[in-house]
């Protein structure tokens, strides 16, 4: 069974992507290439700031008594590195890859395609330079100041061209599942950018939003959330409809639940990002509709997770062997516990407890970690050995990040559980008398240093394999290529 | 049953052929949950609820929100009290919708590392938010809070500030001509007064710097919203049951 690994393909198998027999054009891999080691780099650098602002908290004296290196300036930094550096290359890296092979038909634009990588790796250097100096508009996850938010709207714009530029010039007329999950996306994020970024500056490094208080608060978490709805999961489903079943082998599970799963999600994520701000003086209806939303998002999400897990019928005996297979087996069940957990903390009671605790920094990172953490890990091991034409140069290491990834995943989200739930119970305990039991809020902070120090480990854990992983690409890289073809190909590229 | 399911199927079909249909269908199916949401909120009915009386925010508070900002305090601390007994205690008279009015942008925060600030206003003297920013530990043993040495020393720019009350006015505060051209002058007329009672505390502050800004802008924290707010009719508070 070996031989099957993903990782280490057999000398015969079509290493070199070429185009399906019939097709007349190349496919633009070079453009792949770049936004793969876009991804592994700007990674490494993000999980490296999430591991320094988790010490932060268990130590603060990592704060270095700096004004660029406290936590409240590096905290954004880390959410916008690996949200929109390492999440938003994988997914570029993916999509560019997949689409030039479902539609048979190369990028509509080289030129827009450069523009998109170097563009998009402009902005990231542009937050990485900004945000440290403190400019910052605030909002999570739309930090970025209003010059940037400018560069981003082009960036996409030119992306978006690109990308219904190229369904335009189509060679197969069906459209694939993973395109309607990417089309969502490139459409969403658009809206959402824009809606959210209209704000009216006062210098070059600063502006007020034109909404106000709760509204303000309100589209900000429509955004919100649905950056974690448009920008973490559904571009994340569009490349595991597509690399689950070529790494596996096997067809999708059901055609019809894609698409039941595809509209249910799309139309019930974005009313769902008042549940942040539950027991807040959000007007009642709204905070109810959004609780409703959230938990009734729980249906398609899993309907997406077993479509993914379903469609490994078969090939479970792979798993055993396979470290492509481990990711992407442990990317959707996390994906499928993170969704339940979702719902569950929306309801108003559980929110309750959990809201500005650990605990959600916990879920969210059970599915940034689990979830789109490991799908992209996966499918960056499956890619490099085929996009350079060289096998995989320590395929051990794989699995080893594997285990050091998914060990990582649950330190760090059960420590924050722990943690979260510890302050959540502290913040309220009443005594006999009806009186606070802990009125010094600094008592409960002192509680949760052992908390803090295990996240401290479980994500070091996580960042150790992101850099045994980096390590690996660039001695495959360098490596020597896979002989040439001997037997037929195993399957067309596609 | 057989039937309807292919003629769904079939239509779905059709779709997936026709890629600007599909896309127009996805924005549509995007678009209704926002809508609903967003657009209620402008109207006077189903939108926050209003507090008449509320002022917004002096030329100095506005530099120290900027500053706030800047800082990424929102990371740690948030601004929202929430209707339960145990958080009016800790924190006093939970937020109503109307006390955010000249939020822009909002600071409820999603995160209590440190408590939460909402009515922080007049609940330490401003020598002690002096000391605080200078050194968490030397006022809260125990704090995990980075030390904040350089608002100590860092000037405010007055054309900076003026710039942001403009900015503010043209989103919808209602600041006069009169304030706008006098930000010069509020600026130094309320740094007096805080530098005033730092002395009094033995602190030789210069008016001009950034912690003088940031102390005003915490004294002002929930202040109106308290003086506002009508006393409730009974003292048990509305979602009691949450705990």
């Amino acid at each position: 069974m070996e031989a099957k690994s993903a990782i280490r393909p057999m000398a015969g198998e079509d290493l070199k992507i070429t185009p399906p027999a019939g097709a007349e054009t190349t496919y633009d891999d070079a453009v792949v290439k770049m936004f793969l080691i876009a991804t592994v780099l700007w990674g490494v650098v993000g999980m490296l700031v999430g591991v320094t602002i988790a010490l932060q908290l268990a130590w603060w004296p990592a704060n270095l008594g700096l004004p660029w290196t406290t936590f409240g300036r590096l905290r954004p930094l880390h959410t916008n590195a690996v949200i929109f550096a390492f999440g938003g290359n994988i997914c570029f890296t993916g999509i560019y890859y997949s689409m030039q092979r479902l539609l048979k038909v190369r990028m509509w634009s080289d030129w827009l395609s450069r523009f998109h990588f170097w563009g998009w790796q402009a902005v990231i250097v542009a937050a990485a330079i900004t945000l440290p100096l403190g400019m910052t508009q605030s909002k999570e996850y739309a930090e970025l100041i209003w010059p940037i938010d400018v560069a981003i709207t082009v960036v996409w714009v030119a992306f978006a061209v690109n990308f219904f530029g190229t369904i335009a010039v189509r060679k197969v007329q069906h459209l694939y599942v993973a395109i309607w999950f990417y089309m969502s996306f490139v459409i969403t994020i658009a809206v959402l950018h824009i809606v959210n970024s209209l704000a009216i500056p006062a210098t070059l490094t600063r502006s007020y939003p034109v909404y106000a208080g709760l509204t303000d608060a309100l589209v900000q978490w429509w955004y919100g959330h649905n950056a974690v709805g448009f920008f973490l999961t559904t571009p994340f489903l569009g490349l595991m409809y597509y690399f689950l079943p070529r790494i596996a082998e096997r067809p999708v599970y059901s055609y019809r639940l894609s698409i039941v799963h595809f509209w249910a999600l799309i139309f019930l994520y974005i009313w769902a990002g008042p549940h942040h701000l539950l027991y807040s003086a959000l007007p009642d209806w709204a905070q109810t509709l959004g609780m409703v939303f959230s938990i009734v998002l729980l249906a398609p999400s899993w309907g997406g997770m077993l479509n993914g897990l379903l469609t490994l019928r078969g090939a479970w005996d792979r798993v055993r062997t396979d470290p492509v297979l481990k990711f992407l087996v442990v990317a959707v069940s996390f994906y499928g516990m993170s969704t339940f957990e979702g719902p569950m903390m929306s309801i108003r009671a559980v929110n309750g407890l959990a809201h500005y605790t650990n605990w959600v920094v916990g879920h969210v990172h059970s599915g940034a970690l689990g979830w789109v953490g490991m799908i992209s890990f996966g499918i960056l091991y499956w890619l490099v050995p085929r996009l350079w034409g060289k096998p995989l140069a320590y395929p051990g290491w794989a699995t080893t990040h594997f285990w050091l990834a998914t060990i990582g995943i649950v330190i760090y989200t059960v420590s924050m559980w722990a943690g979260g739930l510890t302050e959540g119970l502290m913040w309220r305990a009443l005594d006999d008398a009806g009186q606070l039991k802990y009125p010094n809020f600094v008592a409960i902070v002192d509680q949760l240093h052992p908390f803090y120090w295990l996240r401290v480990v479980g994500g070091s854990m996580y960042l150790v394999g992101a850099i045994m992983m980096g390590w690996n690409f660039i001695r495959t890289v360098r490596g020597t290529p896979v002989p040439a073809r001997t037997a037929p190909a195993v399957a067309a590229a596609n | 049953m057989a039937t309807s399911d292919k003629a769904k199927e079939t239509f779905h079909r059709m779709l997936e052929g026709r890629g600007t249909l599909f896309a127009v269908l996805t924005t549509v199916v995007i678009l209704i949950g926002g809508l609903v949401e967003i657009v209620p909120m402008f109207t006077a009915t189903l939108g926050p609820e209003r507090l008449p009386g509320m002022t917004p925010y002096t030329a100095l508070e506005v530099a120290g929100r900027d500053i706030y900002i800047r800082e990424g305090c929102y990371t740690c601390h948030s601004q929202m009290i929430r209707p339960t007994r145990a958080e009016i205690l800790r924190y006093g008279e939970w937020t109503r919708a109307g006390e955010y009015a000249y939020d822009h942008p909002f600071l409820l925060g999603s995160r209590r590392i440190g408590p939460d600030l909402q009515r922080v206003g007049g609940k330490y003297p401003d020598a002690w938010h002096y000391e605080h920013m200078r050194d968490p530990r030397s006022t809260s043993p125990g704090s995990i809070m980075p030390a904040y040495a350089w608002l100590l020393e860092r000037r405010l720019e007055t054309d900076d500030v003026a710039a942001s009350v403009r900015a503010l006015r043209t989103v919808g505060l209602p600041y006069s001509e009169a304030e706008v051209a006098g930000v010069g002058e509020s600026l130094r007329r309320q740094g007096q007064e805080i530098v005033g009672r730092l002395a009094t505390a033995g602190i030789t502050a210069e008016p001009d710097r950034e912690i003088v800004a940031v102390i005003a802008y915490l004294q002002r924290l929930g202040t109106d919203g308290e003086k506002l707010i009508p006393p409730p009719a009974d003292a048990t508070p509305v979602a009691e049951a949450s705990r």
